[in-house]
C-alpha cells in the first residue's frame, strides 16, 4: 500500500498512510465478523485501497477518507458474495451495514472490539506459533504475503500455504471470533504478547530487520490503545521501545556491540522517554514483561555503563526468577551479582547456576565466566573460557565478537 | 459445532494427581449432558481388542489391533455439541482425564466450511 502517488507532500502521505493502515484493519476486522470469510474481507479491502489510489489523485481525497474506504470495501464485499451465490441472509446483513452511519466514524466500541477479536483469533493457542505469527503479520498488520515470507526466510509459496492452512484450521476447528472473557483474558493475552515479542526479537536480534521490529511496536501500541488496563501489554510496548532505542548503537560496521560498550549518545532518547512515561503507571500485579521493561529502563537511565544501578538490576532479576525460574534468568542474575558484589561473588553465583543441565552447551555460560575471570584479574583462565564460548557460539556474528574479546585479552 | 473427544491416557505418564480444576466423571457427565453439550460417550476396550477394517481392491481386509500407535492410548470418547472450539476446550478441561491423561478434540467434518 503506497499512497505516495496521491500527489500530496511527504508528511501528508505519511498521515494518509497511517489512516489507511488503521482503517484497513478496522474494515477487515468487521468484514470478517459479518461474512466469516477471511479471504473475502482481505480482498474487498485491498480492492477499496487500490481504487482509492486510482481515483483520489484525479478526484481529490474525499472529505472523509475512512468512510469512503469503508463504504467501498463493503460494496465490494457484497459484489463478491453475490458473485459467489451466497445466501440472501448474509447479503442482507451486509447491505444493512452499508446503510449504517459511516460518516465521521467515531471510535465505537464495536469497531474496537472487532480489531481485538481479530488479534485474539490470529493468536489462538490452537494454532501453531508459526501460523499465529504469519496470520498476525498478514491480516492484522496488513503486510503482503511476499513481505511476510521474506521476513521469515521462506518462499512465498510456503508462506501462502501456511496462511491458507491457518485460515482453514480456524474455520474447520471452530476457533471463535471473540475476545476471551474473564479469567481467560489474561492467559490468552499472554499468548498475543508472545507473538508480538517474537516478531520483534526476530527482526531485532536475528537480522536487524527494523521494519519487523517497528511493526511489532506498532501492533503493541494498538493493543495498548484497545486494552488500556493491561499492564503487561503496556510493559511489553515499553520493553520493545527501550530495546529498539538502542538500534543505532548496537551495531557498528555490521558488528554487534554489547550493551556495556555501546555509545549511549546514539540511543533514541525520545523513545526512551516514551517508555519511561508508560512505565510510570504502577502495576497492581507485576508480570514478566513489567519486570523485563524495568530492567531495560535501569540500563536506559545510566548514561554510561559504569553508572548502572546494579543493585536495582539484581533485585529485578530476583523478582523475575521467582516468576520464571529458568536457567537463563538465573544466568543473567549471576552476571548482575558479579557487577554489584564483585567478580568473586559473581563466579560463585555462576557456578551454582551452571550445574543446571539445561545450560549444557550454551556459549553464554562460558562467555559470562570469561568476563568475570577477566574482571577478577585472571586473564589466562578467561582466554580458555572464551575459546570454549567461541566453539559453542551459534552464529558467525557472535563468534567474531567473542574472538575480538579474546584478541583484546591476549 | 460437533466434536469427537478422544479420552486417552498419557503415554509419558505425565499426570496431575491432584486433578485440580477437573470434576468427577459422574459430575462432568451430568453437568454437560444437562447443558446439552455432551451428546454421548463411553469407555472403550483397550487397543488389544481393536479391529482395523480396510477395503482394498474390492476385498475387505481385517486386521487385529489399532491402525496407529497413538491410538493405543484411547480409553473412551465423547461427542460434544459446542458453540465453538473455546467452549469445547472449556468442557474438555473439566474432564478428570484432562489431569489424568490427555484429551483430543476432533471437529466433525462440515461441508463447505469457509476458509
Amino acid at each position: 500500500m503506497s499512497p505516495g502517488r496521491c500527489g500530496a507532500s511527504g508528511d501528508a502521505d505519511r498521515a494518509l498512510a497511517d489512516v489507511l493502515a488503521d482503517e484497513r484493519l478496522k474494515i477487515v476486522a468487521s468484514l470478517i465478523r459479518t461474512t466469516g470469510d477471511w479471504d473475502l474481507a482481505e480482498d474487498a479491502v485491498a480492492d477499496a485501497l487500490e481504487r482509492a489510489l486510482e481515483r483520489w489523485p484525479q478526484d481529490g481525497v474525499p472529505a472523509n477518507p475512512a468512510a469512503w474506504l469503508t463504504t467501498t470495501a463493503r460494496r465490494r464485499a457484497i459484489d463478491l458474495l453475490r458473485r459467489a451465490g451466497t445466501e440472501r441472509r448474509k447479503l442482507e446483513e451486509l447491505a444493512a451495514l452499508d446503510t449504517e452511519e459511516v460518516a465521521p466514524m467515531p471510535e465505537r466500541t464495536a469497531v474496537a472490539d472487532d480489531r481485538l477479536r481479530l488479534v485474539f483469533t490470529c493468536c489462538h493457542p490452537a494454532l501453531s506459533m508459526e501460523a499465529r505469527v504469519a496470520l498476525t503479520l498478514k491480516v492484522v498488520a496488513g503486510m503482503s504475503t511476499p513481505a511476510v515470507a521474506r521476513a521469515f526466510l521462506v518462499s512465498e509459496a510456503t508462506m501462502g500455504q501456511r496462511l491458507l492452512r491457518a485460515k482453514q484450521r480456524i474455520a474447520h476447528t471452530g476457533i471463535p471470533y471473540r475476545v476471551p472473557a474473564g479469567d481467560d483474558l489474561a492467559e490468552r493475552l499472554d499468548g498475543v504478547l508472545a507473538v508480538l515479542y517474537l516478531v520483534f526479537t526476530e527482526g531485532w536480534s536475528a537480522r536487524s530487520d527494523d521494519a519487523l521490529a517497528e511493526e511489532a511496536i506498532r501492533l503493541a501500541r494498538l493493543l495498548v490503545t484497545l486494552l488500556p488496563d493491561a499492564d503487561e501489554a503496556r510493559s511489553l510496548l515499553a520493553l520493545m521501545e527501550l530495546q529498539h532505542a538502542r538500534r543505532d548503537a548496537r551495531r557498528v560496521d555490521g558488528e554487534l556491540v554489547t550493551l556495556e560498550h555501546q555509545d549511549r549518545t546514539r540511543w533514541d532518547r525520545d523513545a526512551i522517554e516514551r517508555a519511561f512515561t508508560r512505565l510510570a503507571a504502577r502495576a497492581a500485579e507485576r508480570g514478566p514483561y513489567r519486570i523485563q521493561a524495568e530492567l531495560a529502563a535501569v540500563h536506559a537511565r545510566a548514561l554510561d555503563a559504569t553508572a548502572t544501578d546494579w543493585q536495582a538490576i539484581v533485585e529485578l532479576y530476583d523478582e523475575l526468577l521467582e516468576l520464571h525460574p529458568t536457567p537463563v534468568v538465573a544466568l543473567n542474575r549471576a552476571i548482575a551479582i558479579g557487577m554489584f558484589h564483585g567478580p568473586r561473588a559473581g563466579l560463585a553465583a555462576l557456578d551454582a547456576v551452571a550445574e543446571d543441565p539445561r545450560l549444557d552447551g550454551l556459549h553464554l555460560v562460558a562467555a559470562a565466566r570469561a568476563d568475570l575471570l577477566q574482571r577478577a584479574g585472571r586473564p589466562a583462565k578467561a582466554v580458555s573460557q572464551l575459546d570454549q564460548a567461541i566453539a559453542l557460539a551459534p552464529t558467525d556474528q557472535e563468534r567474531r565478537q567473542l574472538a575480538q574479546r579474546r584478541a583484546d585479552l591476549s | 459445532m460437533r466434536y469427537l473427544m478422544f479420552v486417552a491416557i498419557d503415554p509419558d505418564g505425565d499426570v496431575d494427581e491432584t486433578g485440580e480444576g477437573t470434576l468427577d466423571v459422574e459430575d462432568w457427565v451430568a453437568k454437560h449432558d444437562g447443558a446439552g453439550r455432551r451428546l454421548m460417550g463411553d469407555r472403550v476396550r483397550p487397543a488389544a481388542d481393536a479391529t482395523t477394517v480396510r477395503r482394498r481392491g474390492g476385498k475387505v481386509l481385517v486386521t487385529d489391533g489399532p491402525f496407529a500407535e497413538s491410538r493405543e492410548w484411547i480409553v473412551g470418547f465423547d461427542v460434544l455439541e459446542c458453540a465453538d472450539l473455546d467452549e469445547a476446550i472449556a468442557v474438555a478441561a473439566e474432564h478428570p482425564m484432562a489431569a489424568g491423561g490427555r484429551l483430543e478434540l476432533r471437529p466433525f467434518h462440515v461441508e463447505d466450511a469457509p476458509a
